[in-house]
C-alpha cells in the first residue's frame, strides 16, 4: 500500500487577496495496481491535487514519493490525461502518440518497434481505425480515447485522469469506462481518476477518496468498495453492496459536504432589502 | 498547385459561357470587381480633369496609359543601347587582342539611365533583403520572448517604444551608421542600398516580433503540461508544441511587417535620394515636365500593386506551411 504516497501535502496559492490556501495536509497512500478514485465538489482542490503528483503544480508543504523515490517535477513515469483531451490539433491521433513513444522509447525500441507500439495502444482504446485523422475529424469521446493511448503508451507507473470522461454524454461515457476498466485488468495500471461522477467512481475503483469542500480540503474519508472484477455496470445496478456503497459517497457529498452557495440574485435582492427569511439555496456543484 | 486550382476556378465559368450557358457563370466575383473598378476608373477619369495644378492639369486613366507604354519603351530603348554598348566593347577587345596578344582585355560596365523597370527591381531588392533580415531576427527573437513571460514583460516596454517611430526618423541615424561602420574597398552592397535595407528592417522588425510572441505565448496550456510530462526538449517543444500553433499569429505579423516595410521603403528612398521606386518620383517630382504627374500616377499604381502582390505571395506561402488547411485566410 505504498507505492504512491502523497505524504501530507499542503498547497498555498498566491493570490493577490493574500495566501489561499487550497488544500490542508493531504495524505494518501496507494498500493501498486490500485484504482483510485478522487471525488469531492468543484473547486475543493482535487485538479491542484493531481497536478502536486503529476509534478505539474509543487506543494508548498509534503511531498511526493513513487516506487520509493521523492518526485517534484513531471515526468514520464507519471502519463496525464486531462479533462480536454489536449492534443496537437496539427498532429494525427498516430503522430500525437508518437510524439509521446518517440521521446519516451528513443534508444530503446526501433522504429518498426515504435510504430508496432503506437498501434498497439491505439488498439488498446479501439482506435486504430481513425488513426489518421486528426483531433478536429473525431468525436470527443474518440479524442479522449487517443489521449488515453497517448498516456499508457509511455508506459507511466501511475495514470493520472482529471475527469478524463466530464465533458462527454452518457452513452460514449459508459464505452469510455468500459475500455478504462478492461485496460486496467489487462495491465494492471495504477490509477488516480478525479471524478465528479458517483457511479463511475463505484463501478471503477477499488477505492474512493472523498474530499472535504475548501478552502484547506483534505481527505475526508475513505471507501474501500469490495466488488468482484470485472464488474459489469447492468448487473451491479440491482446489486445491494453497489448500491450501499453509491449511497456512502452520496450521503458523504450531500449531506456531510454539502455545498452551500448563495445564488447571485438573492444575493442582489437582499443588498436591495427585498427578501426577509431564508434566501439561502444549496447548490449541489459539479464538473 | 494551389495556383492551378484558381485557375480552373477561374476557367470553369468562362467554359460554359463559352458554350452558351449564362446561368453557369458566377456573377457576382467576377461581376462585382470589374463595376468597382470600372465607378473608380469613371470618377477618377470625371475629377482629374478639374484639378488644375502648377505642372497642368492633373492626369486622368488615359494619359497614365500613355506613360505605362512610353515607360516601358524608354525601357526597351535603354536596353538595346546596353546591349551595343557591350557588343562593341567585345568587338574592340577582339581586335585589340588580335593586333596584340599581349593585351588584357577591358571590362567596363555600362553606365546608363536607371528606368522605370530597373527601379522597380532595385526596390524589390532592397524590401525584400530588409523584409528578410527583419524576420530572421524577429521571429526567433519572438520565440525566446513569448516563451518566458518574465522575458515579454522586460522586452515589451522596449518594443512598444520602438515600433512607433517613423522611418524619416531611424534614417539618418542609419546613414551615419552605416557610413561610418561599412567600410570596404570592395563593397558587395552599395552603402545607399544597405541604408534602405537596415530602414525598412528596422520598421518591419516589430508586428513580427511582437505576434510571434504573442503566439507563442498563447501555446495551450495542457500542450504545455503534456510537453513537460514528456519531458521534451526545448528545441522538440518548440518545433512540435509551439510552432505549429503559432503559424498563424506569426503569418499575420511577417505581412504587416512586409507591406509597413514596403511603405517604409518607398518613402526612405525619396528622403535618401536612394535607388528606388521612391528616387524615381521624386525625380520627376523634381522635374517637372508636364508628364511628369501621369508618370508619378504610374509609379503610385504600381507601389500600390506590387503591395498588394507581395501580400498575396505571403498569404500563398501560410497556405503552404499552416498545418490547418481548412482556415479562410484572406
Ligand atoms: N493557480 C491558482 N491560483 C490561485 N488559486 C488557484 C489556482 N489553482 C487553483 N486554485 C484554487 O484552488 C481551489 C481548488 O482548485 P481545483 O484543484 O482546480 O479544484 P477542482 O479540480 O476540485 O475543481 C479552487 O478554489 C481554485 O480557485
Ligand atoms: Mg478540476
Amino acid at each position: 500500500m505504498n507505492y504512491l504516497h502523497i505524504d501530507h501535502v499542503s498547497m498555498e496559492f498566491p493570490t493577490p487577496k493574500g495566501p489561499f490556501k487550497a488544500l490542508d495536509n493531504v495524505d494518501l497512500r496507494i498500493g501498486k495496481g490500485e484504482f483510485v478514485s478522487l471525488i469531492g465538489h468543484s473547486g475543493c482542490g482535487k485538479s491542484t491535487v493531481l497536478n502536486i503528483v503529476a509534478g505539474l503544480l509543487q506543494a508548498t508543504r509534503g511531498g511526493i514519493s513513487l516506487d520509493g523515490k521523492e518526485v517534484d517535477s513531471p515526468g514520464p513515469d507519471r502519463g496525464v490525461v486531462f479533462q480536454n483531451h489536449s492534443l496537437a490539433p496539427w498532429l494525427t491521433a498516430y503522430q500525437n502518440v508518437e510524439l509521446a513513444v518517440r521521446q519516451v522509447f528513443k534508444g530503446r525500441k526501433t522504429r518498426a518497434e515504435m510504430r508496432e507500439w503506437i498501434r498497439h495502444n491505439l488498439a488498446l482504446v479501439h482506435m486504430e481505425h481513425a488513426m489518421n485523422k486528426r483531433p478536429d475529424e473525431l468525436s470527443g469521446g474518440m479524442k479522449q480515447r487517443v489521449g488515453i493511448a497517448r498516456a499508457l503508451s509511455i508506459e507511466p507507473k501511475v495514470l493520472l485522469l482529471d475527469e478524463p470522461f466530464g465533458a462527454l454524454d452518457a452513452l460514449t461515457r459508459a464505452h469510455l469506462q468500459d475500455s478504462l476498466m478492461e485496460i486496467h485488468a489487462d495491465l494492471g495500471n495504477t490509477v488516480i481518476m478525479i471524478t465528479h461522477d458517483v457511479d463511475e467512481a463505484v463501478l471503477l475503483s477499488d477505492r474512493i477518496v472523498m474530499m472535504t469542500n475548501g478552502p484547506a480540503a483534505t481527505v475526508g474519508q475513505v471507501l474501500e468498495i469490495d466488488l468482484e472484477r470485472p464488474r459489469d455496470r447492468v448487473a451491479l445496478a440491482d446489486s445491494s453492496h453497489y448500491n450501499h456503497y453509491r449511497q456512502e459517497v452520496l450521503r458523504f457529498l450531500y449531506e456531510k459536504q454539502r455545498k452551500v452557495e448563495d445564488f447571485p440574485q438573492q444575493q442582489q435582492r437582499r443588498q436591495a432589502g427585498g427578501m426577509v427569511g431564508e434566501t439561502r439555496r444549496r447548490t449541489v456543484g459539479a464538473g | 498547385m494551389r495556383l492551378a486550382l484558381t485557375q480552373s476556378d477561374w476557367l470553369q465559368p468562362l467554359r460554359g459561357l463559352a458554350r452558351g450557358d449564362l446561368s453557369a457563370f458566377p456573377w457576382r466575383p467576377v461581376l462585382f470587381p470589374m463595376l468597382g473598378i470600372l465607378a473608380f476608373l469613371l470618377f477618377w477619369a470625371q475629377t482629374a480633369p478639374m484639378i488644375n495644378t502648377s505642372l497642368g492639369q492633373f492626369p486622368g486613366p488615359a494619359q497614365v496609359y500613355e506613360q505605362v507604354g512610353n515607360l516601358w519603351a524608354e525601357h526597351r530603348a535603354e536596353q538595346a543601347r546596353a546591349e551595343e554598348f557591350y557588343q562593341r566593347m567585345a568587338e574592340m577587345n577582339e581586335r585589340r587582342m588580335a593586333a596584340d596578344p599581349d593585351y588584357v582585355p577591358r571590362e567596363r560596365s555600362y553606365s546608363g539611365r536607371t528606368t522605370f523597370i530597373d527601379q522597380i527591381f532595385t526596390s524589390l531588392k532592397t524590401v525584400m533583403m530588409g523584409f528578410a533580415i527583419a524576420s530572421l531576427i524577429a521571429i526567433p527573437l519572438g520565440i525566446v520572448i513569448g516563451l518566458s513571460g518574465g522575458l515579454y514583460q522586460a522586452a515589451n516596454p522596449i518594443i512598444q517604444v520602438l515600433k512607433p517611430i517613423s522611418p524619416l526618423a531611424w534614417l539618418p541615424l542609419v546613414t551615419l551608421v552605416v557610413s561610418a561602420v561599412y567600410v570596404s574597398d570592395n563593397p558587395m552592397f552599395s552603402r545607399s542600398f544597405l541604408v534602405s535595407v537596415f530602414t525598412v528592417t528596422l520598421c518591419s522588425l516589430w508586428p513580427t516580433l511582437i505576434n510571434t510572441a504573442v503566439g507563442v505565448g498563447n501555446t495551450s496550456k495542457d500542450l504545455v503540461n503534456v510537453s513537460s510530462v514528456l519531458r521534451l526538449n526545448w528545441f522538440t517543444h518548440v518545433r512540435r508544441i509551439v510552432l505549429p500553433g503559432a503559424v498563424p499569429m506569426i503569418f499575420t505579423g511577417l505581412r504587416l511587417s512586409l507591406s509597413i516595410g514596403w511603405m517604409v521603403l518607398i518613402a526612405a528612398e525619396m528622403l535618401a535620394q536612394n535607388p528606388g521606386l521612391g528616387k524615381f518620383v521624386w525625380d520627376e517630382f523634381q522635374n517637372g515636365s508636364s508628364q511628369s504627374l501621369s508618370r508619378i500616377m504610374v509609379a503610385v499604381l504600381v507601389i500600390g500593386m506590387i503591395g498588394f502582390v507581395l501580400d498575396r505571395i505571403m498569404l500563398a506561402l501560410q497556405r503552404l506551411v499552416s498545418w490547418d488547411k481548412s482556415a479562410v485566410l484572406r
